[in-house]
């Protein structure tokens, strides 16, 4: 007889049910008579406490609860990408098409589309011993992405029966192996894999490619590397969002995955609308072709958007395991953290730091730990993970708990500075606050790939910017005009670098984004001004001569003006910065 | 079907109640409660096991008593009838009439909670509403069915301000329907007295429905209040077609309530003592504005909150600022100095702006010259802080012109008559005018072509 709990205590999305012996830890089970979705947080005796990922209003106690056999888990297969889901994996489309605008309760909707058939080429023969995670079919999924159907982890035998290439839907068994100990398993082109369990791939290796994303600021000061963690915190209005956006938009990641967890709805429209219009530099095809959506905005239910950035990382695994580099942004992790707050009041636990679990910090390390850079079971590719998560802090105030435990799990800090938003200076990532772990283990590839000098001229930015600041203080103080003219001239190529560099308008064609070589030479370029400007300074040429407005305008417009397959007319600006000051020494020469 | 009274009550513990034995409750369905008076008072259910409920009582529950009070389990949410007789109607709280037109009857009953929109069903909101008021309109542009509120403090003019943008907003062209929700949730009596005499002056009190819970009425009411007047306006935008501007005041006084509501019901409290799902609870109303793919109408929300102690960073504007798309700030100084509206721009914003201007829609320019004057007056309070230590008169020549500008930007762009409506090309061109105040080598927000096309450039004279 199929087991059949009873409900006890209805609280929001918490829910008590009796009668639940036999049902297991973090079991997928159906609520009530409407089979809401739910999973098993807690087991006591006879007695389960369930979260339920709906909105629980009108059940009532005796109502029956259902059991599934196995843990909440999403479904892995072709349909993936382009589409957007909720936190639990159901597309959002297919819920339009069944429930109109607003989405009911206990509509069930396969996640991937049933009907659908893919042109499959088989690659195993019959008699072939196929390994975990070894590739048996692949077809192209998008114009960018090809599928590759895989062996699922733990699974391995020999080839017993194969279909011919050809057209399939997911439901279709495409291969039967058999291993040793005669278990024949249906390899189908779908697998079911719980959200919580981290895929297993075969052995982690280290990192050493970063992932562009074509942000100057991030790219040549506080770079990421491909299998990489990064947080990007800041209050609201400091660009967090926008950030994110530009990263799903131009990193130079395969796959790109985009959690809109407890956010804002028109932020996912925005989304859906801008991206299929987008053209990927690298592919010249549409940016939603690599992109997969999760949106379980912030009056969606609260524990489905705690789901949400479980579902979304294992689909980035099951895309990793193809062999693919996958980008994962999760906006924001507050408030996934702030669903696990909520949760944990309505089951009356005791609370650590304002009110939020003692497990957060737990929880927080378990997931990006996930990122990574691996060779993959079965064909031993390589292929990483990148997560990027957004945290907001109440009140812009990095002090509280989750900045200061997700700054414990994570190894680049974009941390983005209310002054510099409130100044329209975009993306305002602080350069004195914000830091990357990955410098030194990524120095090799930028000089091989960018340019020997790449650090020491970063190096040297970066400490004019730290002179410019303590300079500034001392300028608050007593006025720009008594500063000398050498550490004026500081000032004005540390402004140089801050417009002309570090500001990138999102919304200009040009600018939005530079590819490596381009931010090397925009930053070259500042610094060889300040190079032939100094000389003179100790020649005292005064520095109202030494700042023309003419030379330096033009400079600052370089970021705009010139596109990344147009670099030589950065190179050729040298010589007028050489004809310049050539000039203005030749006449105080005289 | 048959609906079981029930006699006595186990606890009372404010406006909760404690009903034990019962059965066959559902969680979130309304109650009637009969008090040992014969008044009918309503309620919802909270939390609910095998034979226990907890109620809340929207009135109150002062005059019942553990063993005459009566209560009837009604077995549904709670649900408003509505009509397109709601217009030019004012209600209490909990959407009963309260002036004297008579309860409003209809076939239409809609769940007070709705449900959240699909994300994939938004239409991106795009069309841009001219308000009139330079500093929003220039700035922080408000797009037809985006969320902006105002950030204000007590003491400040946010009503008028509210009010203001309620009379000259045009949400669309003349021939679209046009109405306003207008909820107020535990404001003064004469505040809600100073906003129907406001909609009366400008001609739209018929199509305006209020829904109004004052200081002095039960807290738990306005819980339900907003929520009540979103439903209307979900009602008149998505199946009467209508562009809905929903102004809800005072959003502080709603989040009290509801910790009054979490600490009564023992929860744990997060910041400030408000309950941990204060967010959650703020962003179930805050996104109900919105537009939907293949309908015309639309809701624009107008939240105002005041600040307690004009602290931005306090919870309850803090969790709003994450939710909304952007926010209109004012600033005591600002006031001080009569200038009205007092609008701090650096901390305001539009989120939707970058979509719903530029020549499409406004101007080519006006996306970059409000850039431009964004990063001048940040500048300008760069330089009014040193000014302040070593004098105005010590100050570069340069820097000497900022403080004119800013000068100017305060007295002419953000200073404007309550009654003065200005357009988008007045609004753009006074814009103009302030910032050709600044040599043109400082503005490294406007390409050449904007600076060619606007830039007022002076001649020896200093003519322009």
């Amino acid at each position: 007889m199929e087991k059949q709990g009873k409900i006890t205590f209805i609280n929001g999305p918490v829910v008590e049910a009796e009668n639940m012996t036999g049902y297991i830890m973090r079991e997928l089970v159906y609520v009530g008579k409407l089979k809401l979705v739910g999973e098993i947080i807690e087991l006591d005796g006879n007695s389960a406490t369930i979260q339920v990922y709906e909105e629980t209003s009108g059940m009532k106690p005796g109502e029956p609860v259902f059991s599934t056999g196995h843990p909440l888990s999403v479904q892995l297969g072709p349909g993936i990408i382009g589409n957007i889901f909720d936190g639990i994996q159901r597309p959002l489309p297919f819920l339009e098409e069944k429930d109109g605008p607003f989405i009911q309760r206990g509509t069930r909707v396969s996640a991937l589309d049933p009907e659908k058939e893919w042109e499959l080429k088989i690659l195993i023969e019959e008699g072939d011993y196929l390994k975990s995670g070894q590739i048996v079919a692949e077809f192209d999924e998008t114009s960018v992405i090809i599928h590759k159907i895989m062996v699922p982890p733990g699974k391995e035998g020999e080839v017993i029966e194969r279909v011919p290439d050809g057209r399939y839907s997911i439901d279709h068994v495409i291969a039967k192996i058999k291993d040793k100990e005669e278990n024949i398993t249906e390899i189908k082109l779908y697998q079911e894999w719980p959200i919580r369990k981290p895929r297993p791939y075969l052995d982690r290796l280290e990192l050493g490619v970063p992932l562009l994303t074509g942000q100057r600021v991030l790219d040549t000061f506080f770079p990421i590397a491909k299998g990489g963690t990064a947080a990007i915190p800041g209050g609201f209005g400091a660009g967090k969002t926008m950030t994110q956006h530009q990263l799903a938009k131009w990193s130079d990641a395969d796959i790109i995955i985009y959690i809109g967890c407890g956010e804002r709805g028109n932020e996912m429209t925005d989304v859906l609308e801008e991206f299929p219009e987008l053209e990927d530099p690298e592919t010249g095809k549409s940016m939603m072709e690599r992109t997969v959506l999760i949106a379980n905005t912030s009056n969606m239910p609260v524990s489905a958007r705690e789901a949400s950035i479980y579902t979304g990382i294992t689909l980035g695994e099951y895309y990793r395991d193809m062999g693919y580099h996958v980008a994962i942004m999760a906006d924001s992790t507050s408030r996934w953290a702030e669903a696990l707050r909520e949760i944990s009041g309505r089951l009356e636990e005791m609370p650590a730091e304002e009110g939020f679990p003692a497990y957060l910090p737990t929880r927080l390390a378990e997931f990006y730990e996930r990122a990574g850079y691996v060779k993959t079971l079965g064909e031993e590719n390589e292929g990483s993970i990148s997560l990027i998560g957004a945290v907001s802090p109440p009140g812009a105030d990095f002090s509280e708990p989750v900045t200061q435990n997700t700054k414990r799990f994570v190894r680049c800090f974009w941390a983005l500075d209310k002054s510099l938003a409130a100044s329209r200076h975009f993306p305002a990532v602080s350069w004195l606050d914000s830091y990357s772990e990955y410098l030194n283990d990524l120095e090799p590839w930028y000089k091989d790939n960018v340019n020997e000098e790449w650090f020491e001229l970063r190096s040297r930015a970066m400490s004019l910017l730290k002179e410019e600041s303590r300079l500034q203080d001392i300028v608050q103080l007593v006025g720009e005009d008594v500063l000398p003219d050498n550490q004026r001239l500081i000032l004005e190529v540390a402004k140089l670098i801050k417009i002309g560099f570090l500001q990138q308008n999102a919304f200009d064609d040009i600018d939005r984004y530079s590819d490596i070589n381009k931010q090397y030479w925009l930053l070259k370029i500042i610094l060889y001004l300040y190079d032939q400007a100094q000389p003179l300074v100790k020649k005292s040429v005064p520095i109202s001569q030494l700042k023309n407005d003419e030379l330096f305008n033009k400079l600052l417009r370089l970021k705009n003006t010139v596109a990344n397959d147009e670099i030589d007319k950065i190179k050729e600006f040298r010589q007028e910065i050489d004809d310049f000051y050539q000039q203005l020494a030749d006449s105080y020469q005289k | 079907m048959l609906k079981k009274e029930y006699t006595g009550l186990a606890n009372i513990n404010g406006p909760l109640i404690v009903i034990e034995n019962v059965d066959d409750v559902a969680y979130d369905e309304m109650v009637e409660i009969t008090a040992p008076d014969g008044e009918v008072r309503k309620g919802r259910v909270l939390q609910v096991s095998s034979n226990k409920a907890v109620v809340q009582v929207f009135e109150g529950s002062t005059g019942l008593n553990i063993n005459e009070s009566r209560v009837k389990f009604l077995k549904e949410p709670m649900k408003v009838a509505l009509s397109k007789d709601i217009l030019g109607r004012v209600f209490n709280g909990v959407g009963e009439a309260a002036d004297d037109g008579g309860q409003i009857y209809s076939e239409n009953k809609y769940d007070i909670n709705s449900k959240p929109m699909n994300p994939y069903s938004r239409q991106y909101p795009r069309n841009y509403i001219q308000t009139g008021v330079s500093a929003v309109d220039g700035l922080m542009t408000l797009i037809r069915g985006q969320k902006l509120p105002i950030f204000s403090g007590n003491g400040l003019p946010h009503n008028q301000l509210a009010a203001q943008i309620t009379r000259q907003a045009k949400l669309g062209k003349d021939d679209e329907k046009f109405a306003v929700v207008f909820v107020a949730m535990g404001i003064k009596h004469d505040e809600s007295r100073y906003f129907i005499k406001s909609f009366e002056e400008s001609g739209v009190l018929q199509n305006v429905v209020m829904y109004v819970n004052l200081a002095d009425d039960p807290s738990v009411e306005r819980i339900i209040a907003p929520r009540v007047a979103l439903t209307a306006a979900e009602y008149l935008a998505f199946e009467e077609n209508m562009h809905i501007l929903v102004v809800m005041t005072d959003m502080t006084s709603y989040s009290e309530a509801l910790r009054e509501l979490s600490s009564r019901r023992g929860e744990v409290p997060g910041r400030k003592g408000y309950p941990g799902y204060l967010y959650s609870d703020l962003a179930s109303l805050y996104e109900r504005a919105g537009m939907i793919k293949g309908r015309e109408g639309s809701i624009t929300q107008i939240p105002i909150l005041t600040m307690p102690n004009d602290d931005i960073t306090h919870p309850i504007p803090d969790l709003t600022g994450y939710i909304t798309e952007g926010q209109i700030v004012l600033k005591r100084d600002l006031f001080q100095r009569d200038v009205y509206p007092p609008i701090n721009i650096l901390p305001s914003l539009s989120r939707l702006m970058k979509d719903g201007v530029g020549a499409e829609y406004t101007r080519e320019d006006h996306s970059d010259i409000s850039s431009q004057l964004y990063a001048a007056y940040s500048h300008v309070n760069e330089v009014k802080s040193l000014a302040s230590v070593i004098g105005e008169d010590e100050l570069s020549k340069i820097d000497q012109k900022y403080l004119e500008f800013g000068e100017k930007f305060e007295n002419k762009f953000l200073k404007q008559d309550k009654f003065n409506s200005r357009d988008i090309e007045e609004t753009l061109s006074l814009a103009w005018d302030l910032i050709s105040e600044l040599p043109e080598h400082e503005l490294d927000r406007l390409s050449e072509k904007m600076i060619d096309k606007y830039y007022r450039r002076k001649d020896e004279n200093g003519e322009t």
